[in-house]
């Protein structure tokens, strides 16, 4: 072997370590660029890997921005003792935001009907959240491969004062140059992990040994089958509906939303390389597991247009 | 459509060549892949979104509750079969009207690399579009229909190709089942192409008759094409080399962020985050830091507190110096005696992006790797007609999808390479100062005569 082919091999970077480098540059960016980030921080599995793209893009130092949590207050209760535990275990700011006060305050509407889901009241408790803080970059876990809309978003996704994105006005991003400047009331969602799947983000957790929440491990649970999905049931808001029948079943979460709007799945992958095994076979999308995106063809879409992220 | 064979989950890795298709990944060779980013250009017509469907599907990247909405979206628009471009067009508008707005990127993975495809639409009025997908890929799929040959849509990508330096290119002489399967056709296809190809700057180029439709030559050689000797494109995408497309040669270090812990664990640490544009940086290296002048010694590369002994590129590191320097964002770290040039009158090829156009003596704010500054638009050299390539010398200003070679002065020094040296330090954009849109996109050519 030639000795610059020999240099090359040495150099050799696996794609894992190319989207890892392309993260980091990223949040480096919108660091330099903005004066008030925050990182979105909802304790799912997406969230956690962008903490830790932000440790290996600041340590030794501190974030240059805290964690923001928009507790719809249908949280897993596991999935809340889990961000507290990471908070606490890095040492990083958390400011929570909660749905629930933005509808004592009249300024988020429940849902209508018996089973609201508090997808929608996000938006507004969101856009308090920025205002409130003057937040003008928020980062999010979004990925590209998630959904269709997704695809064609910008990693600087612009919002106007409404929080809404426009598909059609958004700014050519090239190279790895990013365009940060914005108007006062003007932000920007930012996505340092739009070119991962959801197969990179656990091969990620698994190369890196990141600690993630016990409900994307096979474990048992009582769960309702309501239109063709495995519900998980607690406390309420969350028990059986009438007629429904409550069964133990081997389940993990493949993602972690609100327990109103996330199903679980049959699994028995009780580790990491299992997961990734049963990744690798799935024949549904991640999203599919996620209620809210089948009201229509065009769900996300809308959602986002009105400042979802 | 193939039937789409459910693969085995678990952490064997198989080398039948017949199963390779993004299934069986060990555990080991999904941590050993690589990355390559490509571009797909063409239209519709050209076959294009069945090719990216073919692709998406025959590696198990579009799951069934995908294909279920792809198929309901079809049948209630009273479609006979379900278009596949209803897989990969993501916007309502787009879904309406049955075209490609914007660059969708989109993604799948064979047990040999990972790749991000940037699927830009293919009609002039798209040029922007197409130059944003192309300025981050390797490598760039043009697709020709073989029953219309070359025609001026595929000068245009093949320049466009040629402009943002993409260093390998693949020629997808497609639909082949509808010429019968010609040799005469395609290599009547090839030799026009590379008859207008050789004015074009392009290293790598591979030509592929194909059929998406049916999938000849796509994931499996073809047997109606018997007389192709050839590797299949996705044989091609999984093994062309894009090691040697990364210069290793000429340490270029954008400082992008200063780490700097408060509080006694960690006060002497001080960190230069930032990206390695180009070359190699190893612990003990000379450095020079621009503008300053200032040298030093690499004390320490680390990412978020790890130590490495050496960093290249596209690795986003934090490099300590031995000596106490002033260095900061926008500032570049390089060898003393491997340095970029540093000015202020540049020479540069730029695509403009937006209604406005781009007017001769009007100020703009650039942004070049991490560094911002103010330009003034010199001078209009000439306009490129993208259909003829000629130079259009009397023109005085440049359009939406209008591409030009002008002459900027920048308020101060920029360090940077030619493009055609090094992308990351040969590129700019720049942004309006009144919108702060991104208008234009810039690769330099060198210093002003």
């Amino acid at each position: 072997m030639s000795q610059i082919a020999d240099s090359q091999a040495h150099y050799r970077l696996t794609h894992l370590k190319a989207l890892e480098a392309e993260a980091i540059h990223i949040m480096r960016e919108v660091a330099a660029q903005f004066e008030k980030p925050a990182l979105m921080f909802s304790g799912g599995k997406d969230s956690i890997v962008m903490v830790k793209l932000a440790e290996k893009a600041f340590r030794p130092a501190k974030f240059p921005f805290p964690l923001l949590h928009i507790d719809t207050g249908h949280n897993f209760p596991e999935a809340l003792a889990f961000r507290d535990h990471l908070v606490d275990s890095i040492g990083e700011r958390l400011i929570i935001h909660k749905v629930q006060d933005l509808i004592d305050k009249g300024m988020a509407t429940e849902d209508p009907g018996p089973f609201p889901s508090r997808n929608r009241a996000q938006i507004p408790t969101l856009l308090d959240a920025i205002e409130t803080y003057q937040f003008d970059a928020l980062f999010g876990g979004a990925r590209r491969d998630e959904e269709k809309a997704r695809a064609k978003e910008r990693i600087f996704s612009f919002r106007d004062d409404f929080g809404q994105w426009d598909p059609k006005n958004q700014r050519p991003e090239l190279w790895n140059l990013y365009n940060g400047r914005s108007r006062m009331g003007e932000n920007i969602r930012v996505f340092p992990i739009s070119n991962w799947t959801e197969m990179d983000v656990w091969q990620y957790i698994m190369l890196e040994e990141i600690e993630i929440p016990d409900l994307y491990f096979s474990h048992e649970r009582e769960v309702v089958e309501r239109r063709g999905q495995l519900v998980p049931v607690g406390d309420a808001p969350f028990g059986p509906r009438d007629g429904e029948e409550v069964v133990k079943r081997t389940v993990r979460f493949r993602t972690v939303g609100d327990m109103s709007c996330t199903a679980a799945t049959d699994s028995p992958a009780a580790n990491l390389e299992e997961i990734v095994g049963e990744v690798a076979a799935a024949r549904a999308s991640e999203r599919g597991a996620r209620m809210d995106d089948k009201n229509s063809e065009a769900a996300m879409e809308d959602r986002k247009k009105e400042g979802y992220f | 459509m193939s039937t789409n064979t459910q693969p085995k989950s678990g952490t064997d890795f198989s080398t039948d060549p017949n199963t390779n298709m993004g299934m069986d990944f060990s555990t080991d060779a999904y941590l050993d892949m690589d990355l390559l980013r490509f571009l797909t250009c063409g239209s519709v017509d050209d076959g294009k979104s069945t090719l990216i469907g073919r692709l998406l599907y025959d590696s198990k990247s579009i799951f069934e509750d995908q294909l279920e909405a792809a198929e309901t979206a079809s049948l209630s628009r009273g479609d006979q079969r379900m278009d596949l471009a209803l897989l990969t067009d993501g916007l309502r508008a787009e879904r309406e009207q049955g075209i490609t707005i914007d660059v969708a990127y989109r993604y799948f993975a064979t047990p040999k690399r990972k790749f991000i495809i940037a699927d830009c639409p293919g009609h002039v009025q798209y040029t922007r579009n197409m130059v944003t997908g192309a300025s981050t890929a390797n490598l760039a799929l043009i697709l020709i229909d073989a029953r219309h040959g070359v025609i001026e849509q595929t000068r245009r990508h093949s320049f466009i190709t040629s402009l943002l330096r993409i260093p390998h290119l693949v020629v997808c002489v497609n639909k082949m089942d509808l010429a019968d399967w010609s040799q005469e056709t395609y290599d009547k296809i090839r030799e026009d192409f590379e008859e207008f190809a050789a004015r074009f700057e392009i290293t790598d180029i591979t030509f592929i008759p194909m059929s998406a439709l049916t999938g000849d030559n796509v994931v499996n050689r073809s047997e109606n094409m018997d007389w192709y000797q050839g590797p299949s494109l996705l044989h091609h995408l999984e093994n062309v080399h894009i090691a040697g497309d990364r210069d290793m040669i000429d340490p270029r270090f954008p400082v992008q962020w200063v780490v700097r812990p408060q509080g006694d664990e960690h006060h002497d640490y001080r960190g230069y985050g930032g990206q390695v544009a180009s070359g190699v940086f190893q612990v003990g290296d000379e450095v020079v830091a621009l503008p300053s002048g200032m040298e030093s010694k690499i004390k320490s590369i680390d990412i978020g507190g790890d130590s490495q002994q050496f960093a290249s590129p596209p690795q986003s590191v934090s490099i300590q110096l031995e000596d106490d320097i002033d260095i900061s964002r926008g500032d570049m770290l390089c060898r003393p005696n491997n340095q970029p040039t540093s000015g202020q009158d540049i020479d540069a090829m730029v695509v403009w992006m937006t209604d406005t156009p781009m007017q001769v003596g009007k100020k703009y704010t650039i942004r070049h790797t991490s560094n911002e500054a103010r330009c003034i638009v010199k001078n209009l050299n000439y306009r490129l007609d993208i259909e003829t390539l000629h130079r259009v010398e009397e023109a005085s200003d440049l359009k939406l999808n209008e591409i030009g070679r002008i002459s900027i002065r920048t308020t101060k020094p920029l360090f940077y390479d030619p493009y055609r040296q090094c992308r990351v330090t040969g590129s700019f954009i720049i942004v309006d100062e009144q919108t702060n849109n991104t208008v234009g996109a810039a690769m330099i050519i060198g210093e002003t005569n």
